[in-house]
């Protein structure tokens, strides 16, 4: 890899306690299990798998907004590098500048009694980082004429805004404090196509021009083909497969993967029937089958994928897969 | 085939306190039985109230048009669904020659109400049948939408079931009654791919078996084109463009169908530039003059647009338009 790395997790589990559990161990849920990844500095980097995958639940553990219960997050952007598991007060509060958070809901995200100034100005006055009101205003223009908000817009409240707008205020808000690090969780899913293409442009052009990285969640594989230049797959807590956008959409090496991109509905009406259709749903993770987590709905799982878990080998450059038997059934997308 | 439902002029406007707002604005569209037709359209398009007007099924502030009428045809004759008055009369629309399936199942089942409850008591309402009937009938459907053990999943509560399993249950309540015409509002939309899939089947599978008809509302080009046999594309509550899937997927007619799906990501070409439609959808207060579209239309050819509205015209077999571009085209006619 060309950029070094921004951002990679070793080993990273986050575990939540359930009810119960007197006597012996502590039962838990595991939402992230084990999970080793990668996000160099300059990446559009796509997350992707159905809900319950531990999609969110990982996006959130890389800024620590979520508890790390083994393994770890290093996180060094060339001025700073901070091990997220044992991150101090004073080190962590420097961390929420480097690292934001971009929200699905944008209806749900934005203060109604603020104005859009203000909630644009709120993270530079709690983490004090501008010294005085001309500053912020000055800071906070400049951001919102980036993401084409005009001065009109500021004196305005929310309610005044379209979905796509509203998106655009969520936006100025996670970019003023000059983050390194964005993860943008189903940022697009609430909008409409055509405003869903507009966002996506943004946020493009948004990171190429302010040298951002992006952890990208989605579990819309189109969008993903589109905007990202690496895709983690996910499924059940677990990676199962990570590889460049364009081998993991030529070549699909984890039956999952395979699955998932033929069940989006093509654009082609003459393409009917030809979906190779995924039986069950994905089990619940307080109670995770033994061996692969996907071997109950795989239709290409043997007694071997019944009882060993399968680790994350190399299918290729950059291209990695967790699967036994990926060499004999890796499909082509399509 | 025959036909199934006309609907002619439905015109929709709402009073509310910001004053009178024009939802849907002299739509007309037909369907037949066994046909499947895809209704597309952003948010605030319009397609949601659209479908509800066929069962009456719009707020008390609702004011249809006087020349709006719409003609459900059973095999007892016609129903003109417009002079429905008493809640009685009504429930020939309201489940039981027309089903409607919600797009969130969760909120679409009573929370403290077992699912086979649910199901016995509207059988107990549309049918004749007994409760040991309906409750029969109820697991017998549970079982055809694919539902694993469905003696136990009738006694449970819509919490206890996936996302994927709410669904197919809310699919196996509307179509217990046996409808003419099925109304899906967005109905995959909060769903997961491969559980997406897996309903698009079923649905699919109970056209054949049930030959009824559908109206399938959702703003996912991809599931139109994999479901419907003809679509109609909606805008500011104007029916812009309809006709068959290939022809309107393939050889769009209408600016406002070639944005979404020039905005639409796809995985045929992963290179291609998303070209979103500039500006947003105008507000329902602020109806633009001549056709609605011109506001945001890229393709507009004058003065003309903004003054004068549009009429559909014909651009092929079965495939119409409203839009002034194919007046050119039609010459003297």
């Amino acid at each position: 890899m060309s950029q070094p790395t921004l951002i990679s997790a070793q080993g990273l589990s986050v575990h939540y306690a359930l009810r119960g559990g007197l006597i012996g161990p502590k039962p838990y849920v595991g939402a992230v299990e084990n999970v080793d990844i990668e996000i160099a500095a300059g990446s559009f980097f796509g997350l992707v798998g159905e809900s319950g995958s531990g999609k969110t639940t990982l996006g959130r553990a890389m800024l620590r907004a979520a508890p790390i219960s083994r393994g770890d997050v290093h996180f060094d952007d060339g001025e700073v590098s901070y091990s997220l598991k044992d991150l101090g007060k004073q080190d962590l509060k420097d961390y929420r500048k480097r690292a934001q958070l971009i929200f699905q809901d944008p209806y749900a995200a934005l203060s109604p009694r603020m104005t859009v100034r203000d909630i644009i100005a709120e993270p530079l006055e709690v983490m004090g980082l501008t010294s005085s009101r001309t500053e912020t205003d000055e800071r906070v223009r400049e951001i919102a004429a980036k993401c084409r908000l005009n001065v009109e817009h500021l004196r305005r409240f929310p309610h005044a805004f379209s979905g796509g707008q509203r998106q655009r205020i969520s936006i100025a808000r996670a970019l003023v404090s000059g983050p390194k690090f964005i993860v943008a969780d189903e940022s697009v899913a609430a909008l409409d196509v055509s405003i869903q293409a507009d966002v996506l442009n943004l946020l493009k052009a948004i990171q190429e021009d302010m040298g951002l990285t992006f952890l990208f969640i989605s579990h819309d594989l189109s969008v993903v083909a589109h905007v990202c230049d690496h895709v983690a797959v996910m499924y059940l807590g677990r990676i199962v497969e990570t590889a460049p956008t364009r081998t993991l959409f030529s070549t699909p090496r984890h039956p999952y993967t395979t699955a998932l991109l033929s069940a989006i509905p093509s654009l082609d009406p003459d393409d009917r029937g030809k979906v190779q259709k995924l039986e069950g749903e994905i089990p619940s993770p307080t109670n995770p089958p033994p061996g692969c987590k996907f071997q109950t709905r795989c239709p290409h799982a043997i007694d071997l994928c019944r009882t060993q878990e399968p680790s994350l080998e190399h299918a290729g450059t950059e291209h990695r897969v967790a699967c036994h038997r990926w060499q004999e059934v890796g499909g082509e997308a399509n | 085939m025959s036909r199934l439902i006309d609907v002619e002029n439905l015109t929709l406007q709402f009073d509310t306190d910001e004053g009178r707002i024009t939802a849907v604005d002299n739509v007309s569209f037909s369907l037949e039985a066994g046909e499947v037709m895809g209704l597309v359209g952003e948010s605030g398009s319009g397609k949601s109230v659209t479908a509800k007007s066929l069962m009456k099924l719009n707020p008390r502030n609702a004011i249809y048009g006087p020349d709006t009428k719409i003609t459900l045809h059973l095999e007892d004759g016609p129903v003109d669904v417009m002079s429905l008055q008493t809640d009685a009369e009504m429930k020939i629309v309201r489940g039981g020659s027309i089903s409607l399936i919600f797009q969130e199942p969760m909120a679409s089942f009573a929370p403290a109400i077992s699912i086979g409850d649910q199901m016995v008591e509207q059988l107990m309402i549309h049918t004749d049948f007994s409760k040991a009937q309906s409750r029969e009938l109820s697991v017998e459907m549970l079982d055809r939408v694919g539902i694993s053990d469905p003696g136990t999943r009738f006694g449970q509560y819509a919490f206890e079931l996936s996302g994927g399993m709410r669904q197919r249950a809310m699919i196996a309540m509307a179509l217990s009654t046996k409808p003419k015409l099925l109304i899906a509002d967005e109905p995959t939309t909060a769903l997961d791919v491969t559980i997406q899939a897996q309903v698009i089947d079923l649905m699919k599978d109970l056209v054949t078996e049930f030959g009824m008809g559908i109206i399938f509302i959702t703003h996912d080009l991809g599931v139109i084109a994999q479901t419907a046999d003809k679509v109609a594309v909606m805008y500011l509550g104007k029916l812009v463009e309809q006709g068959s899937v290939r022809d309107v997927i393939r050889r769009p007619a209408h600016p406002y169908t070639r944005g979404l799906l020039a905005a639409l990501p796809t995985l045929d070409d992963i290179d291609a530039p998303l070209t979103p439609i500039p500006g947003d959808i105008p507000s329902p207060l602020e109806r633009p003059s001549g056709c609605v579209y011109h506001t945001r239309c890229q393709e507009v050819i004058g003065a003309r647009c903004s003054v004068e509205a549009p009429q559909f015209m014909t651009v092929d077999t079965n495939h119409a338009a409203a839009c002034h571009i194919h007046d050119a085209n039609e010459g003297a006619a």
